[in-house]
């Protein structure tokens, strides 16, 4: 279900451009109110209906599941930690659910950033930056050529 | 001779009668391009059939008293106090702005119909008041414009990007800008220039009252109203389908103290 954004409670702050995933939510150059471009393009992964402050952005289901008058909200309270889910059907059921966002401290991971730049011989590598001590284990799980498939190699 | 009521300067090439039709014009547009906005969009009937749904909606009513104190916190917190804006930075911009523009404003109608010729002088504190009111325009303006805007600061886009969004801001801190500019220039004596930034700043501050239509200058109006119907939506137990605060913080909340995840 992509996502849309309701444009009198959009304060564009730019938040679910920041966290978008897919680049498809933007700024809108009439109003200067986000927007999602390319709906059919939603990863529909919600980090955007989860990051909005503003409660703004909503999910739009498709037609054949999820018709006209139906709704999807969140809220998320960084304070209490939580985030609610309130599922609004077409005849008037609704169901809501709150569940925990995280389970370690704000602040707690370290954004990439924060991590030394990777030396030019490691662009040499097969792993990803900072693997495997990020991952918090010794090395990466590895296949020798006899354990493949007969054929493979 | 910083501090001068650049209008009454202005009084001996221009006469006060002129200025003063130009202010009403402007209002004019102001009110004209306001309704036409409304109609146009359609903002009145989307604000009225929202409103009606939340009241049919309602999990319980809202009395007068209640609605008055919703009314009182709308004005105080959303409006007076720009609280709807999450980013501090962004809000300290937006206060500059809004303060300063009603500073300029109010200042600029006062001295133009009461105090427009140098037979009746300005009082000193009003004329830095318009000095003071154009200076935090400016500030907020271009803070927003090249640094907070959302263009810019998420979108990655050149501050120098224009597009129709950016029509208020730019009118407004031109507008500013030229009028600054005309009244030092006008006060330090160069009456070449003078005319020069007088014509800018005329231009600016017609394109400003007069693009309202087109611009995101009305949102001074509807922005308030959408303030009052959120708060309204909570109060009345609607909340705009929004699920109700979570009641379980402590079990939630709790958990992040004790990480184990890792």
């Amino acid at each position: 279900m992509p996502t849309f954004v309701y444009m009198t409670r959009c304060d564009g702050c730019g938040h679910c451009v920041d966290i978008c995933p897919s680049d498809i939510m933007h700024i809108d150059t009439t109003y200067r109110r986000a927007l999602n471009i390319e709906p059919n393009m939603c990863w529909e992964c919600y980090s955007c209906v989860k990051a909005c402050p503003q409660f703004a952005i909503d999910c739009r289901g498709y037609a054949d599941f999820a018709p006209l008058g139906h709704s999807v909200r969140a809220r998320r309270e960084e304070d209490k930690g939580t985030i609610s889910w309130k599922i609004k059907f077409r005849d008037g059921r609704e169901k809501n659910f709150v569940s925990p966002i995280r389970t370690t401290p704000w602040g707690s991971i370290k954004s990439p950033a924060e991590y030394a730049a990777p030396s030019a011989e490691a662009m040499k590598s097969q792993q990803l930056a900072h693997e495997p001590e990020a991952l918090k284990i010794d090395s990466l799980p590895t296949l020798s050529p006899n354990q493949f498939k007969q054929g493979l190699v | 001779m910083v501090i001068s009521n650049p209008f009454a300067e202005l009084s001996a090439s221009m006469p006060p009668a002129v200025m003063q039709t130009y202010v009403i014009v402007m209002a004019l547009l102001v009110v004209g391009g306001t309704l036409f906005d409304i109609l146009h969009k359609r903002s009145a009937e989307y604000f009225f059939d929202n409103w009606r749904n939340a009241k049919n909606n309602a999990k319980r009513q809202v009395g007068s008293g209640e609605m008055a104190s919703i009314a009182v916190r709308t004005a105080v917190v959303d409006v007076m106090t720009s609280g709807e804006f999450c980013n501090a930075r962004r809000r300290i911009a937006h206060l500059l702005t809004m303060y300063g523009f009603a500073i300029y404003l109010v200042t600029t109608v006062i001295m133009v119909f009461a105090y427009p010729t140098p037979a009746t002088p300005a009082p000193a504190k009003l004329t830095t008041l318009w000095y003071l009111g154009a200076l935090m325009v400016c500030f907020g303006g271009y803070w927003f414009w090249f640094f907070i805007r959302a263009d810019v600061a998420a979108e990655g886009n050149s501050p120098f990007r224009f597009v129709r969004a950016d029509l208020f801001i730019v009118s407004l801190v031109l507008s500013v800008t030229f009028g600054l500019v005309w009244a030092l220039v006008e006060a330090a004596g160069g009456t070449g220039w003078a005319y020069f930034f007088l014509a800018l700043y005329l231009i600016a501050t017609t394109v400003l009252f007069g693009s309202i239509p087109w611009s995101k200058f009305s949102h001074m109006f509807f922005k308030p109203a959408a303030a009052l119907e959120k708060r309204v939506a909570e109060a009345n137990g609607t909340m705009s389908n929004l699920p109700p605060p979570a009641d379980a913080p402590r079990i939630y909340g709790g958990g992040y103290k004790h990480a184990h995840h890792y």
